[in-house]
């Protein structure tokens, strides 16, 4: 007689758990706070495969882990918002409905498949004074099980991050201007297990959604930007 | 959404007509109601130009759409920009225009977003014929949409235009176009006034006596409305990106044009 293959599904769930957040602690953190004139998102990367992107107007993407996936989980984002601004209007495409959509196909991922998937995301979408009732920033935190977080002024995403966190947590506070949040950032991310302990700018990747901007909201800064910045 | 077996590549057409044909223009449709002549009636615009200067290129167009015989509109946009460092200019069916110039605005930026890098000045303008073929059954039918591309080239650090045909075939432009129902006129106005590398105040000055010119030969090219104050639109891409020149500038220009022509009354 044969015995169908059984695996407890609480063992399952356990494992791949253990699993995901294991490949998620070898890479670097990312760490995204709001300032002054919008949002910083910043991540030690010194390499020229980026880890933060630009989504839609006032959306931008950052994932930790494993770069084949959450880039492709980057491209969806950015093929969702696009079609979305087509069908309907540029103003129909909302941070919110789009870290439902990340957070249900993670999470979906997850279940399903042997192997879940080793990212954590942030969604982060800047206030626009012109458009009533879309004033305030927000934040939105994806794990590898497609748990999503609604966080207010910061959230810091990949391995290693309890130590960053409460640096975080003590040093943040509401309208930083954005060389004080920079460095901040910077302060953070040097706190991780396995960080360099003095990050160059060249070492650095950041982007700004910026809030006063015309349409298209998001920057990249050059390294020179962020010398600039660190300095001032 | 699709993790697994969505479309990959950079193409927001190619997007479209893979995971979302129903939202593609549907261009055969059209196809067979310009057949039956049921589109007699659409709103057609009318001229504009496009030349190179010193700094980039220049680019502008009449207000005027029309149906049949009639003023459809007074105010139309037939310039657009397409990304920071690109125009497009339409003469034609007015809907599908600006449909296109939508269409392959957010093409652009959807390429930019994906890869990281923005397309190439010449990727831009292949992309354009690209949708003036895909329109090709429609301008049989005589609802055509007939656009003049220009941009500044990083690159090459200069401006560049071009022009299409309803085929899709693109030629590139090294002096100045138009196209347009009163373009023979603006051309002819252009081939004597035209220099290379001109400066902005100069072509401003040919591109507005141009349009001028077009207007007084051709009834479907509208000119300066002073009674409401609307004036052709005229648009710059160097550099610095794109720049619109002042409504009250091209009064002032085209003012000084007709002083020269005025005569007493006899």
């Amino acid at each position: 007689m044969v015995f169908p293959y059984y695996v407890n599904p609480e063992q399952m769930t356990q494992d791949k758990r253990e699993f995901a957040r294991k490949g998620i602690a070898r890479g670097k953190s990312i760490v995204t706070l709001e300032y002054d004139g919008g949002i910083l998102l910043l991540a030690e990367n010194p390499f020229k495969l980026s880890k933060i992107g630009e989504i839609y107007d006032r959306i931008a993407f950052a994932g930790v882990g494993k770069f084949s996936e959450f880039d492709r989980l980057r491209k969806m984002g950015v093929q969702w918002a696009d079609v979305e601004g087509y069908r309907f209007s540029r103003d129909d495409v909302r941070g919110k409905a789009l870290a439902n959509l990340y957070s249900q196909a993670i999470g979906e991922e997850f279940n399903r498949s042997i192997k879940p998937f080793e990212v954590e995301i942030v969604v982060a979408e800047v206030g626009d004074p012109q458009f009533a009732g879309h004033e305030a920033n927000a934040l939105y935190e994806m794990d590898f099980e497609g748990t999503i977080q609604d966080r207010i002024g910061f959230c810091v995403i990949g391995g290693s991050d309890d130590a960053m966190r409460s640096h975080m947590a003590s040093n943040f506070r509401p309208g930083l201007p954005l060389g004080d949040a920079l460095r901040l950032g910077r302060d953070t991310l040097q706190r991780a297990e396995n960080a360099s302990p003095d990050l160059a700018p060249e070492s650095l990747e950041a982007c700004l959604l910026e809030r006063e901007r015309r349409r298209r909201k998001f920057r990249r800064l050059s390294a020179d930007d962020v010398r600039g910045l660190l300095a001032a | 959404m699709r993790f697994r077996d969505g479309y990959n590549g950079s193409s927001f057409m190619e997007l479209l007509e893979i995971e979302y044909p129903h939202l593609l223009p549907n261009w055969d449709r059209l196809f067979a109601a310009a057949a039956t002549g049921e589109l007699r009636g659409v709103a057609h615009g009318t001229t504009v130009i496009a030349l190179r200067f010193a700094e980039g290129a220049m680019v502008a167009g009449d207000r005027l759409a029309i149906s049949e015989y009639r003023v459809a509109s007074r105010d139309i946009e037939k310039v657009f920009a397409t990304d920071d460092y690109s125009l497009m200019a339409v003469a034609g069916a007015a809907g599908p225009a600006m449909e296109m110039a939508r269409l392959l605005g957010i093409q652009f930026e959807h390429h930019e977003k994906i890869e990281g890098e923005a397309l190439e000045l010449e990727g831009k303008a292949n992309t354009l014929a690209h949708l003036i073929r895909q329109n090709l059954p429609a301008a049989m039918q005589g609802l055509v949409v007939v656009p003049i591309f220009a941009g500044f080239d990083r690159r090459r650090r200069m401006g560049r235009i071009w022009r299409y045909e309803v085929t899709g075939g693109r030629y590139e432009e090294k002096e100045y176009d138009s196209v347009g129902s009163g373009a023979l006129f603006a051309r002819e106005s252009l081939k004597k006034s035209f220099r290379p590398g001109a400066s902005r105040d100069e072509v401003l000055r040919m591109v507005v006596e141009a349009l001028a010119d077009a207007a007084d030969e051709d009834r479907g090219t509208g000119g300066v409305d002073s009674v409401r104050g609307i004036y052709p639109r005229v648009k710059t891409c160097t550099s610095r990106g794109i720049e619109e020149i002042s409504d009250e500038r091209v009064a002032e220009v085209h003012q000084s044009i007709l002083a020269g022509r005025r005569r007493p009354a006899e």
